[in-house]
């Protein structure tokens, strides 16, 4: 049973189509990587997926739940969209921290913020709170920044500002965690502890989808590979099938520019 | 004419012009904040209603409207209507300062990055939750500056309330000038604004080291 599936999803703007039919299903515990050249639609998807932006056509289902139906005005609510988003974690290229809190206040706050709606919030607010900031810390330790709780973002390295960030998606627990090109705006030498992480996470059996242009990481860390290509899935498949035994000639091209 | 006698007159129309000032701010504020966002709605007609009024209140000379405000009413429902002098100056001013308020506040929010509230978005905030919790303190850093010197301009031109013959602190030291040809307590009135005006720079810039600590 997978828990994501993604059907047939189009995205156009105002006159450029993105996506032209994207589907695909990922299962529970699994890792999916995205690969394709610049432009042809990895962030639309993710973005997409989170809820940022709106498909024109095509379904979303997480958990046999219908999250979205472009056919379906019942599934557009904006009030709902909140909720639905919770199933789907993003991690962005350029990590968007909350710079006036610290590292362990940007993973804590969403969390915070949530446990406040809770009915027995008031009753139980300091064991709330004390939970809250205990699986923080735990998230931190994770990603390798025990000794960096108490940082604010600007002091911070890109690929430690990077691990709270996805220390910040893991708090809320999503179903699927996405990565949009996570270590792109680091310098290779830092860039390996954000990919160690999220190896560490596939460990775990995270359900994950990653955007990324590391073909080596790509194959190491993922359980299918799909290759976009002008909003089209061009080609996918096991990492050694997809890397090692490219058939269509647009990927042996794209794999042959970017190894 | 003894110098304590001048001072504690002088001080009469001061605190004239600390109500001007503090009444301004306390309603300016908020107003200029809901201006701001009426400029930044997603509805056309809004955003054009408030440009609008925001430019006829940034091209007219503030003196103007204090005077429109006063004498308008009487002009047109006729001679009855009227606002206390007091009331026709901060009517005027706070209308004045949100527009310029409302144009600082605009600049600050629309420079924080969409990023910011897509990562508030995608953790399940409602967007209360992302301008309260996120998007504001970044903002207020952002604009301390140009809030300061409006501020500060504020003080001085609380002294345009004489026009209408409310009696703050020129006003007051110009009687010395007609009634005993004095001049000197008109210069000394600049102590004054410039006391008030040195604590208000102490104040902005304990604000600004207070956001120092982060980098937005
Ligand atoms: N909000 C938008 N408005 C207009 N066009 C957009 C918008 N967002 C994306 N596009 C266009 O959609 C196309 C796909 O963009 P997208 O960001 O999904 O590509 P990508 O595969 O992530 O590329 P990259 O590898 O460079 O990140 C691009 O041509 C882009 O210009
Ligand atoms: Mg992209």
């Amino acid at each position: 049973m997978p828990i994501l599936r993604a059907e047939n999803l189009y995205k156009s703007f105002s006159n450029v189509n993105v996506l032209k039919g994207v589907g695909f299903t990922l299962d529970r515990g699994r890792v999916l990587s995205m690969i394709g050249s610049s432009g042809s639609g990895k962030t639309t998807l993710l973005r997409c997926l989170n809820f940022l932006e709106t498909p024109d056509r095509g379904r979303i289902i997480v958990d046999e739940e219908v999250l979205f139906d472009a056919a379906d005005p019942a599934t557009h609510r904006e009030a709902d969209k909140r909720k639905k988003r919770l199933h789907f974690g993003l991690v962005f290229q350029n990590f968007n921290l909350f710079p006036q809190y610290t590292a362990l206040k940007n993973v804590m706050l969403a969390k915070e913020l949530l446990a406040k709606e809770q009915p027995d919030y008031r009753e139980n607010k300091a064991q709330i709170q004390k939970s809250i900031i205990e699986e923080a810390s735990a998230l931190l330790d994770q990603v390798g920044l025990s000794d960096k709780f108490k940082n604010y973002p600007h002091e911070l390295s890109g690929g430690q500002q990077q691990r709270v960030a996805i220390a910040r998606a893991l708090a809320l627990h999503p179903d699927i965690l996405c990565f949009d090109e996570p270590t792109s705006s680091l310098d290779p030498e830092i860039s390996g502890d954000v990919l160690l992480a999220i190896q560490d996470l596939a460990k775990r059996n995270l359900t994950m989808i990653i955007v990324t242009h590391e073909m080596g990481f790509a194959r190491e860390v993922s359980d299918h590979v799909i290759f976009l290509d002008g909003g089209l899935i061009a080609e996918e498949g096991l990492p050694e099938a997809v890397f090692g035994a490219p058939k269509s000639e647009r990927l042996k091209s794209f794999l042959g520019a970017v190894l | 004419m003894s110098f304590v006698d001048v001072t504690l007159r002088l001080l009469e129309g001061f605190s004239l012009t600390c109500v001007i000032f503090i009444v301004t701010l306390i309603f300016a504020l908020p107003l200029g904040l809901a201006i701001s966002f009426a400029s930044m709605s997603r509805y056309k007609a809004v955003r054009a209603i408030s440009k609008t009024f925001v430019w006829m209140i940034r091209s007219t000379p503030l003196m103007l409207q204090v005077i429109v405000v006063f004498y308008g009413p009487g002009l047109i429902w006729g001679p009855g209507f009227f606002f206390e002098r007091m009331t026709a100056v901060l009517i005027a001013f706070i209308i004045n300062y949100a527009a310029y308020f409302s144009e600082i506040y605009r600049g600050g929010i629309q420079s924080i990055s969409v990023g910011q509230y897509e990562a508030g978005h995608v953790l399940g905030m409602t967007n209360r939750q992302i301008f309260m919790r996120v998007v504001l303190l970044q903002v207020v850093k952002r604009i301390l500056a140009p809030m300061s010197n409006e501020v500060i301009t504020l003080v001085k031109d609380t002294s345009l309330a004489r026009i209408i013959a409310v009696k703050e602190l020129i006003m007051m030291s110009q009687e010395y000038i007609s009634a005993h040809a004095l001049i000197w307590p008109l210069f000394y009135s600049a102590v004054f604004y410039m006391i008030f005006c040195g604590g208000l720079t102490l104040l902005f810039g304990a604000a600004e080291k207070k956001l120092s600590y982060f980098r937005s």
